[in-house]
């Protein structure tokens, strides 16, 4: 039986765009291994099916153009899974807040568990997860009728965007339940890399004191062509919107460089970073955990090294 | 109305846990167990909607071993009114957890259940959003801000890259995100009044709760270590290094 995979896309005005988190979902699909079939639901999909349909890897892609499934509330789109659920053996969704919402809905209304962040395929019903905040990793098997798994972005790359071509379906669902209503939305606008796709990411913490100390976070990140994340404290500080925050209550990531400034390295901050490729810490005290993780570690007044460091990469990198 | 809310016992935030060495799960044996923190952000927040006059009884639940009595008296030190805990041995998943609520939800008819947005041992960010799909309500995950607007409740929800507002009809569920509320902590004169506030226990199989699961744990491992690199001595020999040896930059 094929593989359903439930497609998070962004929404800007008239054009959409799937989800990074969407792609590498899509490989954790075709690890398992079977035909995979992509869910779009949602009004004005039109060019976003087309694009979808040369997704490498996708056998169908099933679009519900309805303004029921618009911003993809969890009750909507949930019955919509279930009517088509008969046909599958694996249902799938991206761990996004969207596939994170929806998920475990879906799980349950079919009588089955749900397993959350998969971070690898060990074959069709045994799969990886990390629990304790990534202090433990779990392997776990499932016999129900379908699984439902929702996948870590950050522990499967990305498939390419074309060499595909898939059959484009339109499906009706069971519409619109009447339980919620989308009111509004707001984003705060970032011309910098998404934290989840970002290659470098620069990460402040409370040692930057104040709200204008984080702010220095954003000129050296945009010598770097990264992206600026912070640490719960420095959000619950109100130095960092909460969206930057990276650990285990916010973001997951993996970039390649990731450089922690001011941050001690809490157990919480730690499992939403140590996957990344190289770890780069700037802090003053010299007993701060984060220093057991960090591949390179700087000790000292991130006052007078963020300057330095600065001046540094200008010469460094021309 | 009346609100009940959701309490799980877990292993402190601040303790670093070992996986036993069989692989069979995680070393719990003497290490120190609290309320999980998204669980005390819930509480925090019936006690206000109480506070301001919209919410008349909160009950307080907790699906787990004898223990967690302790957790359900923390709850009604912090001003929860009653607690019932369905007590078992057996560490069930999230959807027994979601059956279990279920029953009490038949039986309490509440108007909002708030849980934690996830637990902080499994980590699986279930149990809400299938207790919603078992009541058939509508859900608010991941809450920033709730408020109830006559039979209607709006919550403001963490999402992917900034925030989003969502009107769900009552009964409700919700989930809480970190930053909903900043928990109280309870005084010593309600430590002791809790004491005698009532609290009922009964079972999983009094309520007809089936507790099986399709997902089994096969094995329990540490993760892979990430070692301490080097310290540099300087800004300049950080660059070098990240540019020349790492070639991150």
């Amino acid at each position: 039986m094929a593989i359903l995979l439930i497609a998070d896309y962004q929404s800007t005005g008239c054009s959409a765009a799937l989800a990074p988190a969407t792609l590498s979902a899509l490989a954790a699909a075709r690890q398992i291994g079977g035909e995979v079939h992509l869910l779009l639901a949602g009004s004005d999909l039109g060019d976003l099916a087309e694009r979808a349909c040369r997704l490498d890897g996708v056998a169908r892609v099933l679009l519900a153009d309805d303004t029921t499934y618009d911003h993809l509330l969890a009750e909507n789109l949930s019955a919509l899974v279930v009517s088509l659920a008969p046909h599958y053996s694996h249902i799938l969704a991206p761990a996004t807040a969207v596939g994170r919402d929806c998920l475990p809905r879906i799980a349950a209304l079919l009588d089955v568990d749900a397993v959350s962040d998969v971070i690898a395929v060990l074959d069709r019903d045994t799969f990886q997860r990390p629990i304790y905040a990534g202090n433990a990793i779990a392997t776990v098997r499932c016999d129900g009728p379908v699984i439902v798994l929702g996948t870590r972005p950050t522990a499967f790359d990305p498939i390419a965007t074309e060499g595909g071509s898939a059959v484009l379906e339109r499906i009706g669902g069971p519409g619109d339940l009447g339980l919620s209503r989308w009111q509004g939305e707001e984003h705060p606008d970032f011309e910098r890399p998404a934290l989840e796709s970002a290659k470098v990411i620069v990460a402040g913490g409370r040692g930057l004191q104040t709200q204008e100390g984080f702010a220095a976070l954003y000129p050296l990140a945009d010598r770097l062509q990264g992206a600026v994340g912070a640490s719960l404290a420095a959000v619950d500080a109100g130095f960092a919107p909460a969206e930057l925050q990276i650990g285990q209550s916010g973001r997951i990531v993996a970039p390649e460089l990731y450089l922690a400034v001011g941050i001690s390295g809490a157990v919480q901050h730690v499992a939403g970073m140590k996957d990344a490729k190289v770890i780069a810490a700037i802090n003053l005290d010299p007993d701060a955990p984060i220093f057991e993780i960090a591949d390179y570690g700087l000790q000292g007044d991130l006052f007078e090294l963020l300057p330095e460091l600065m001046l540094e990469l200008d010469s460094a990198l021309g | 109305m009346k609100v009940l809310v959701a309490v799980k016992r877990v292993v402190d935030y601040n303790v670093k846990v070992r996986v036993k060495a069989d692989n069979s799960g995680v070393d719990l044996a003497n290490v120190k167990m609290s309320m999980n923190p998204f669980c005390e952000i819930a509480v925090e927040e019936a006690v206000r909607l109480k506070e301001k006059g919209v919410v008349t009884e909160i009950v307080a639940v907790s699906v787990g071993p004898t223990a967690a009595q302790e957790q359900l008296r923390t709850a009604l030190a912090l001003g929860a009114d009653r607690a019932i805990l369905v007590e078992t041995n057996e560490e069930l998943s999230s959807l027994a957890i979601a059956k279990s609520l279920k029953a009490l939800v038949d039986k309490e008819q509440p108007q909002l259940v708030i849980l934690g947005k996830q637990a902080i041992d499994s980590d699986n960010n279930q149990t809400g959003q299938m207790l919603a799909a078992l009541t058939g309500y509508a859900q608010g995950t991941f809450a920033s801000k709730v408020e109830v607007a006559g039979d209607k409740v709006n919550v403001t929800r963490e999402i992917d890259g900034g925030l989003q507002t969502v009107a769900l009809n009552l009964p409700a569920i919700v989930t809480t995100d970190l930053r909903l509320n900043e928990p109280r902590y309870a005084s010593l004169p309600n430590i002791m009044k809790a004491k005698k506030k009532p609290l009922d226990v009964v079972t999983p199989d009094a309520l007809g709760v089936s507790t099986s699961s399709t997902v089994k744990t096969v094995k329990v491992e540490a993760p892979a270590a990430r070692s301490a690199g080097i310290k540099v001595k300087s800004v300049a020999e950080l660059v070098e290094k990240l540019k020349n040896e790492a070639k991150v930059i």
